[in-house]
């Protein structure tokens, strides 16, 4: 064993998958009992594909789409929120329950606190209005932005609608342009017309 | 660059630190070992710079925990001088040379713990343990040696 010490050392500590997630749920439980759970997430099926649910102690404070890559997701958070990230399913049950019960028609609108982040008033005002927009219909963005008091920032609701940290329990997808087109969305055109169309059929 | 979310250090990391707790307190008291560098890191973690070196830094508590936990167990009177090894039911590997590591002088088997095991530079070993890096190293040579002499192949 001259050269391949390393090796025979490390081959006489095997380590198993179970044994692992077992440590690791007895940390969850621990970090959630000391109030270290900063972040919590866990990743949910959908129609339009997973989606990465996060909450703080707060509240939700992020819906990843698909589109938008679930490891961008947890970076960012790691990053604009805290390091201290967690996959610590429980906390997300109401939401995921919700949005279960969205996708299958059985719900209308979200009842889940939220942890938006503080950022300029004119952002929030615009997701703040995204709440009052009712399931199954629309609005444009021309008529956001007259609604939060600055008629032309048209293209300014466009960008806080695409920094939308939690799509689909704010309904982004609700915002459409005034021309009948369907405009932009973080989960990508076609889950914003599936959004839209399934809104319809069920109202 | 910031730091990764700690799920993904969790998940690069978890299996090298409970090899290490493993070799310094056996596997009676790894878990414990375990649980408590992760809960220590997870508290600290905030702080740490972006560029750190996550796994060192994670094998450095492993070791801090695991001496608390040594002088924890000599507090309750329960006899130690060497971790206890023994076959769990669903124990595998080699289990003679765990045996012959654990039966190392409590410096050696350290040492080497922290270098094979948990992938620590001699520089980094030197400053967890104390003493030259000269140091570190020889005593990894003589805890080596020693297992050589005690476990040897079959050719």
């Amino acid at each position: 064993m001259d050269h391949n010490v390393g090796a025979d050392v490390l081959g006489a500590f095997p380590v198993t998958g179970g044994e692992l997630d077992r440590l690791r749920e007895r940390l969850v439980r621990a970090a959630q009992d000391e109030g270290l759970l900063d972040v919590a997430y866990r990743v949910v099926d959908s129609p339009l594909g997973p989606l990465l649910l996060a909450a703080t102690a707060r509240g939700l404070v992020r819906v990843g789409l698909p589109a938008q890559g679930h490891d961008a997701v947890l970076a960012d958070l790691a990053a604009t929120v805290s390091p201290r990230v967690l996959a610590a399913p429980a906390r997300l049950d109401p939401v995921a329950r919700q949005l279960d019960e969205y996708f299958a028609r059985g719900r209308r609108d979200f009842d889940v606190p939220l942890d938006l982040p503080v950022g300029p008033r004119f952002r929030a005002a615009v997701l703040a209005r995204l709440a009052a927009i009712p399931f199954g219909g629309t609005a444009t963005y021309s008529q956001v932005a007259a609604e939060v008091g600055s008629p032309l920032a048209v293209r300014a609701v466009g960008s806080a609608c695409a920094a939308n940290p939690v799509p689909l329990v704010l309904p982004c997808h609700r915002v459409v342009r005034a021309d009948g087109g369907c405009g932009g969305y973080a989960g990508g055109v076609v889950a914003k017309r599936w959004l839209i169309d399934l809104e319809r059929g069920a109202a | 660059m910031s730091l990764p979310p700690f799920e993904l250090t969790v998940a690069r990391h978890a299996a090298t630190v409970l090899r290490v707790c493993r070799a310094l307190v056996g596997p009676d008291d790894a878990d414990d070992a375990w649980s408590e560098t992760f809960l220590s890191a997870l508290r600290a973690y905030p702080t740490l710079p972006a560029d750190a070196n996550l796994e060192a830094w994670l094998v450095t508590i492993a070791h801090r925990r695991c001496v608390d936990l040594l002088r924890a167990r000599t507090r309750r009177a329960v006899p130690v001088g060497t971790p206890p090894e023994r076959a769990a039911p669903e124990a595998a590997g080699d289990l003679d040379l765990r045996a012959a590591l654990a039966a190392l002088p409590d410096k050696q088997r350290v040492v080497v713990a922290l270098h094979y095991l948990g992938g620590l530079p001699y520089r980094e070993v030197a400053e967890v343990v104390g003493g030259s890096v000269d140091a570190a190293r020889r005593a990894a040579a003589d805890g080596v040696s020693a297992l050589r002499r005690r476990y040897r192949r079959e050719a």
